[in-house]
């Protein structure tokens, strides 16, 4: 990391115009993607999306139909795994099992001919920062899950890697681990300043590590920004309809001189951010989070207010999650934890246009 | 925390189990040693065992009696007298048709055949396995197809297109051999030498190699297949190549399946009679052509005791291999099993 002077706020990994093909079936389709230097994006979507495919790719472990890939302004397209200047660390670990941790961390430095001091000294350094020194002499077989993966970064880092690459680090841990190996992820990115591209079905890993946030779907990117825009802004109903637990409620309607209704349900959209400048009205779809949705005392403050029925009623706890029905649509409203919420209840309720998100009904893509 | 459930748990620990139980079953079930299905199973299970071990028995029991003794005709008594003579006769004097140096000749000659074939099989059929699970190329699954066909093909009918092969391959190269050799030496007469491939050990190595091939290259395949392809990635990012991820990260991890590959070969080449006796000449006749030779030869008096000693000599090797080695030969078998 000695030649990660960060003179530049340049891009570190930049695709363009990426195909691949696994004979008739487009995976990939003319995507591009720039990244930034010491950016941790992450690659989030559901399985089958491309994303582990387009990791492999710039990992060079797959072949490319069409398209470039450039690494810190090389271009690597062509180039072998090893001399990208990437490390990669997999969802199994991908331990070498008959070497002791030490054996896996210096494998790739023996390869690349690396003098035997210096592999000392770059070993030792890892280790201490993955706090693995005491692991070294012994095998993967005699490591738990989470030591395994520390080793299998701890391969990454010693070879002095520009870019990171991570294909699901995590999902094979049991959750609590992995709530804390994402903490030391997110620490070690902020240690080393590193690019590092995460792949992850898993949207709170998402939320909480990237700096930017790439939504997949089928070989294609939905959306690129960060976790506050994808949030707050998603620009088609597949991102909105995908980040967020529970899941965004939707309700078809009119777009109407900047009211929208659906049935009952009248919804004037002030203070809602437009996409576009001029709106045509239409067939449109809204969608609110069920934690933006306003209830108790507050619900009589907020510029729309209506009533709802409790259908179910399921507490979590530090929230409880309310079943109702909003306009003929399922709409589901999350609650404090502290509610005392019954099913059968009319519960009255608040709704803010401005956080809301407006979708045309037909492209799907945000108003 | 004087909670009376804690206290009454600790309370009970400090006694012995049974005080805490009412009347009644409690702990593991008894179980029956002389339950129906027990002595079913063991009866079965002892009833195969000796319908296999008699034929060894009265082997042992034959080689190691005089002839006169056998000519009584009690072929289950135990000898009266132990005699070793068969064993030493069988080993270094019997007789066949062509030699009398009974079956050592045999015994080395399969040595010479067994060593060379089972390396190159094995090192041919480790690096076609790997090739064809982790380095798949356009047409390897068709290639792998063909190569499985020909596990199917009964030898019957590649045997005699073998000989005229290994007849013209031997001289082919004679004929390379002769023509390029002058650049190598100016000695007189060096040049006259004949490579022989029908009618020599060597052919018969390239034929019991190339016949191994199917099952061993299935068999490797299959097990590669089943390592993660992550861990092939994975050495692939840390810079190593075909041979480097072959050598240090496959092989070590191969330990069972060479096993597997090594006993197959080892009892599968041992035993072979036919391309034996087809590839080879006379003297050079491997040890179940030898043993043959010899149970057949009908010179005088059947020596049975001598035959006994013979064949159990021929048969020692593939035995001491399965003794050793049946456990790991399960793992591996195990391992290897037909898998994507």
């Amino acid at each position: 990391m000695n030649e990660m002077t960060k003179v530049d706020a340049g891009h570190s990994v930049e695709i363009r115009h990426l195909d691949l093909q696994f004979g008739a079936v487009e995976v990939l389709k003319d995507l591009n993607l720039d990244i930034h230097e010491g950016e941790f994006l992450v690659l989030l979507g559901s399985s089958g999306c491309g994303k582990s495919t387009l990791l492999n790719c710039i990992a060079g472990l797959l072949e490319v139909t069409a398209g470039q890939i450039i690494i810190k302004g090389k271009n690597v397209t062509w180039a072998e795994p090893s001399e990208r200047g990437i490390g990669m660390v997999f969802q199994s670990y991908a331990l070498y099992p008959q070497m002791t941790v030490k054996g896996n961390l210096s494998f790739g430095l023996k390869n690349a001919r690396v003098p035997k001091a210096e592999i000392e000294k770059r070993v030792a350094r890892a280790a201490e920062i993955l706090q693995i020194e005491p692991l070294l002499d012994r095998k993967p077989g005699a490591l738990s899950g989470g030591q395994r993966q520390r080793v299998a970064i701890g391969r990454a880092l010693v070879r002095d890697v520009d870019v990171f690459l991570f294909d699901e680090p995590l999902s094979n841990l049991d959750a609590k681990l992995r709530a804390e190996l994402r903490v030391e992820l997110k620490r070690l990115h902020n240690q080393l300043e590193n690019t590092m591209i995460y792949v992850t079905h898993d949207q709170v890993e998402a939320m909480t590590l990237a700096d930017r946030i790439a939504i997949m779907r089928g070989g294609k990117i939905m959306q690129l920004g960060s976790p506050d825009e994808i949030y707050n802004r998603p620009q088609n109903r597949y991102v909105a309809d995908f980040i967020g637990s529970p899941s965004m409620n939707f309700i078809d309607g009119r777009l109407e001189g900047g009211v929208f209704t659906s049935g009952e349900l009248r919804l004037p959209m002030e203070g809602y951010e437009y996409a576009a400048p001029q709106v045509s009205d239409g067939p449109a779809t809204i969608g609110i989070r069920p934690e933006h949705v306003v209830t108790g005392e507050l619900a009589a403050s907020a510029p729309v207010q209506t009533e709802v029925l409790v259908e179910l009623v399921e507490p979590m706890g530090s929230d409880t999650l309310v079943y109702t029905e909003l306009a003929g649509e399922r709409f589901r409203i999350r609650m404090d934890g502290q509610a005392v919420v019954h099913a059968g209840d009319r519960l009255p309720i608040g709704l803010v246009p401005a956080k809301a998100s407006m979708f045309d009904k037909s492209s799907e893509v945000r108003l | 925390m004087a909670n009376p459930a804690t206290l009454a748990s600790t309370f009970a620990a400090k006694q012995p189990v049974h005080d805490r139980l009412d009347d009644g079953p409690h702990g593991p079930r008894p179980k029956r040693s002389f339950s129906r299905a027990n002595i079913f199973l063991y009866g079965t299970l002892a009833l195969v065992s000796i319908y296999y071990l008699l034929p060894l028995y009265v082997m042992l029991v034959t080689s190691v009696k005089g002839m006169p003794e056998i000519r009584m005709g009690n072929v289950f008594a135990p000898p009266m007298e132990v005699t070793f003579e068969p064993w030493v006769k069988a080993w270094a004097e019997a007789c066949t048709g062509v030699n009398c140096d009974g079956l050592s000749r045999g015994f080395w000659n399969s040595v010479r055949i067994l060593i060379p074939s089972v390396l190159l099989s094995i090192t041919i059929a480790l690096i076609s396995g790997y090739a064809l699970s982790k380095w798949k190329f356009k047409g390897s699954e068709t290639f792998f197809t063909i190569l499985i066909i020909g596990a199917f093909i009964p030898y019957q009918v590649m045997l005699y297109p073998i000989v005229i092969m290994l007849r013209d391959t031997g001289g082919f190269l004679t004929d390379i051999w002769q023509a390029t050799c002058g650049v190598f030496t100016s000695a007189e007469g060096s040049c006259r030498g004949r490579i022989q491939l029908f009618g020599s050990l060597s052919g018969l190595v390239i034929v019991h190699s190339i016949f191994g091939m199917p099952i061993l290259v299935l068999l490797f395949r299959n097990y590669f297949a089943s390592i993660p392809d992550e861990l092939f990635k994975a050495a692939r990012v840390d810079g190593a190549g075909f041979w480097g991820i072959l050598f240090r990260i496959m092989l070590p991890m191969s330990m069972p399946i060479l096993v597997v590959a090594m006993i197959l070969q080892v009892t599968g080449i041992w035993n072979d009679f036919l391309f034996g006796v087809v590839y080879t000449r006379a003297e050079q006749y491997p040890m179940t052509v030898q043993l043959n030779n010899i149970v057949n030869s009908v010179q005088g008096v059947k020596e049975y005791n001598v035959n006994m000693a013979a064949t159990l000599l021929t048969g020692l090797v593939p035995l001491t291999i399965y003794f050793f080695s049946g456990k790991l030969f399960v793992r591996g078998i195990a391992a290897g099993a037909v898998k994507g």
